[in-house]
């Protein structure tokens, strides 16, 4: 295995923000294929044990790539830059602002008990996410603003942990 | 995908000859075993035409066991030595189990697991499982005229570690080389997706005797990825008994029950909740040890209401694998039933009104488990060529860590694809201090004190440093089996420290020892020669594939390497032919490793024509 190659020339993809998520679907699906443990129950020891390295290996690069979050978080540590970094808590007041009315929003459905709007919340997040994920791509593929692109790594997981919440939510209400 | 393809008899599947290797299904209340034959997954049946092997074991004082039927029929006679539905004890402590009053059983407490006392001695659930599969083993052998190459067994996919280990062990007791663990329903939609050639995302709905999971799954190109998996490892058919047993004890009026009258009931609960589903009341008579009586008429109505609480118990958890999964009930493109409490009809409509479809039942929801895990089992011990496909499947629930002030940190989140590897680093918080505690949970709570202990470890000879020098990194690693290891070491010194941990629910390996130890002082084999026989069945494998690998790939290796290969071959060879079988493991582990960097790079060339291939399929 070789450790020097990132998840991207794993999977033959180019190094970027913007996935082909297809691509790596196939990518990751062919070869898991070839390296899962399951391909070699019957074999010795040592090729099991390679086997499982290597499908480890795979599926940490493809949770990685796949997911919105931590493949900014990658790409920016493949430029040297930790965007989580505890003492980098720069975040636009317009943005907090917004946190603040959804996590009202989110405190009045609970209160409320209301489906509908929790829908119409969970809506109003994952279209916010999305924005965020087109403004990210534009950062670090175009104008490789990766102190830009630290902060909008920031705002995508506070929209992670909102959505959670919203989850949360859900479940409060459904039990 | 061309599947269920027919190889002619006598036509092996060359360079092997075909490999015997079953699926079990160890469930609650009945247990199978099925192969594939002649490219088809079949259950195979006892000498009496029985598929079923009602999971029921009972203990004799001269130690003699009955499993199946003729223990079931004893269960009201000698309730406590008869111990049905054991899975439900499985990895479990005795606080865990919350119906204990209810249970005829003499519960001993013992660290890790509860134990039960029986006329033959206190006995734990994992000896009792492993009755029932040394059953389905000896059945599978005489059917197949041989000796198992290993078995696919079944778990709950809401089963934690604790239970995962808990069934391995038992397998490995019963004498099964066990080849994976797999998850009920991936082995359902194994057996169902592979039939119908589905692809798209379907929900595997799987209501069991004692347990339930939902599992919701993507079928592409013949890969099953799960998506994400949810449940209840305490719901399952027994509660429905339970509650009409409630029932029949407000009609009887009865005076406190002996436990051999409480089975007689429990019995004749489940008889009308079967006849039920059928008709839409039943007669429920009984008469007690006591003299006493009942007659009374359950209709289905009062049926359904009862049960109504257990259904909807069933639908949070199915609520939460789709959000987990990012789908709502709608993109599902159809739902598998699967167990055989998803026979009683208003467990179905709850589920054909939950994803507004008629859920589909056209194969056995008794059998489809094992079959499916038989269709596994005949992948994994390499029968088929080619045209395989590949099951990527999930944790159902996150693995953590104690952090300080009892919560939990999580390591390794729900659902996520194994085999998975994470690595936490800590440090150390006072000046000089030698050694960290450990302590594995697993479960979604944030009170380390609400989610289940798997293990707790101590790392000891950190060398002295002022606090917060120190590096700790604890590295979780979870294989194909969904089974989890746990390593701890000291990095920045360069002096380290590191222990291997098994959860403390699972048996040591000196507990497997001591009960195969007593397993083989009642049964004839000679336990020496038995692993003699095993460590050279092994080492001939390994020098086979060996081989085959270096006549495949000798460009692989210079003359150095090859060489040390063949010294390799040539101990072990020698060592067979002696009496010695920890000497003869000890030559397989020695030419384990010498071949291990040639795995590798066999590995490595292999990634590389995938993706070269690859590349040609999306750019071309």
């Amino acid at each position: 295995m070789d450790f020097t190659q990132t998840h991207f020339e794993l999977f033959g993809l180019p190094q970027s923000y913007a996935l082909n998520r297809d691509m790596l679907d196939s990518a990751y699906r062919e070869l898991q294929n070839t390296v899962h443990p399951d391909r070699f129950a019957s074999q010795p020891e040592a090729e099991q044990r390679v086997a499982m390295q290597w499908a480890t290996q795979v599926n940490e690069a493809y949770q990685t790539l796949r997911h919105p979050v931590n493949r900014g978080v990658y790409l920016l540590k493949l430029q040297g830059i930790d965007a989580l970094d505890a003492n980098n808590t720069k975040m636009a007041p317009a943005f907090l602002m917004q946190q603040m009315e959804w996590r009202e929003a989110i405190d009045d459905a609970r209160a409320g008990k209301s489906m509908d709007t929790l829908d119409a919340l969970s809506d109003d997040l994952h279209a916010a996410h999305r924005r965020i994920e087109a403004q990210l791509a534009e950062l670090i593929d175009a104008a490789h603003d990766y102190a830009g692109a630290s902060e909008a790594v920031r705002q995508l997981r506070f929209m992670d942990k909102l959505i959670a919440e919203v989850g949360d939510v859900y479940e409060e209400l459904e039990s | 995908m061309a599947l269920l393809q027919i190889s002619e008899p006598g036509m092996s599947t060359a360079p092997h000859q075909h490999r015997l290797a079953v699926g079990i299904d160890l469930g609650t209340t009945n247990s199978l075993v099925a192969t594939v034959r002649s490219g088809l997954s079949v259950v195979l049946d006892d000498e009496a035409g029985h598929s079923l092997l009602p999971s029921v074991v009972r203990y004799h004082a001269d130690c003699g066991v009955d499993v199946g039927y003729a223990a079931l029929s004893a269960q009201n006679l000698d309730p406590h030595n008869t111990i049905v539905s054991v899975k439900r004890f499985m990895g479990r402590g005795l606080a865990d189990i919350e119906d204990i009053a209810s249970l005829p059983y003499r519960f001993v407490d013992a660290p890790g697991m509860v134990q039960l006392r029986t006329v033959a001695g206190v006995k734990s659930p994992v000896e009792v499982s492993a009755e029932i599969l040394k059953v389905l083993r000896q059945r599978a052998e005489a059917a197949l005229g041989g000796e198992l190459l290993g078995a696919v067994i079944t778990v709950p996919a809401y089963f934690d570690d604790a239970q995962r280990q808990a069934t391995k062990d038992a397998a490995q007791l019963a004498g099964l080389n066990v080849l994976r663990l797999l998850n009920e329903p991936t082995a359902a939609a194994i057996a169902y997706g592979l039939d119908n050639a589905s692809e798209g995302v379907y929900a595997v709905y799987d209501l069991g005797g004692g347990t339930f999971d939902i599992s919701i799954l993507k079928l592409s190109k013949g890969v099953f990825e799960v998506l994400s998996t949810n449940g209840d490892s305490a719901l399952g058919g027994d509660d429905f008994d339970q509650r009409v047993f409630c029932w029949m004890l407000e009609q009887g009026r009865f005076s406190p029950l002996s436990a051999g009258d409480a089975r007689l009931l429990l019995t004749k609960a489940r008889d009308a909740k079967e006849a039920l589903t059928e008709h839409t009341e039943v007669r429920v008579t009984a008469v007690l040890s006591t003299g006493e009586m009942m007659d009374a008429t359950l209709t289905q109505a009062e049926f359904n209401a009862m049960t109504a609480s257990l259904v909807s118990k069933t639908l949070t958890p199915t609520r939460k694998a789709l959000r987990d999964a990012g789908l709502t009930a709608s993109e599902v493109k159809g739902v598998v039933m699967v167990g055989g409490s998803t026979r009683t009809p208003c467990v179905r409509q709850a589920v054909a009104d939950f994803f507004k479809q008629t859920p589909l039942t056209n194969l056995d929801p008794d059998k489809v488990v094992a079959l499916g895990a038989a269709m596994q089992a005949d992948v994994l011990a390499g029968n088929r060529a080619g045209d395989d496909w590949l099951l990527l499947d999930v944790i159902p629930l996150s693995l953590g860590l104690e952090t300080m002030g009892g919560l939990t940190e999580k390591v390794i989140p729900r659902n996520t694809t194994i085999p998975t590897a994470r690595a936490q680093d800590f440090t150390t918080f006072k000046d000089g201090q030698t050694a960290m505690s450990v302590h594995v949970l697993q479960g979604e709570r944030e009170l380390a004190s609400d989610c289940r202990s798997l293990a707790r470890f101590e790392l000891r000879g950190i060398p002295p440093m002022v606090a917060g020098a120190a590096r700790i990194r604890v590295t979780f690693q979870v294989d194909a089996d969904g089974l989890l290891s746990v390593s701890a070491r000291e990095q920045s010194s360069g002096v380290e420290a590191s222990v291997q941990v098994k959860p403390s629910y699972g048996l040591g390996d000196e507990e497997i020892t001591r009960m195969l130890k007593d397993a083989f002082t009642h049964a004839k084999d000679d336990m020496y020669a038995r692993a003699l026989n095993e460590q050279i069945v092994d080492a001939q494998g390994l020098i086979a594939a060996t081989r085959a690998a270096m006549a495949e790939d000798s460009a692989l290796l210079n003359e150095t390497e090859t060489a040390a290969i063949e010294t390799g071959i040539a101990a072990l060879e020698k060592l067979m032919a002696g009496p010695d079988h920890q000497a003869i493991k000890r030559g397989i582990e020695a030419l384990n490793a010498a071949t291990t960097e040639f795995a590798q790079r066999r590995m490595d060339r292999n990634v590389r024509r995938a993706m070269a291939g690859q590349k040609l399929e999306t750019f071309g």
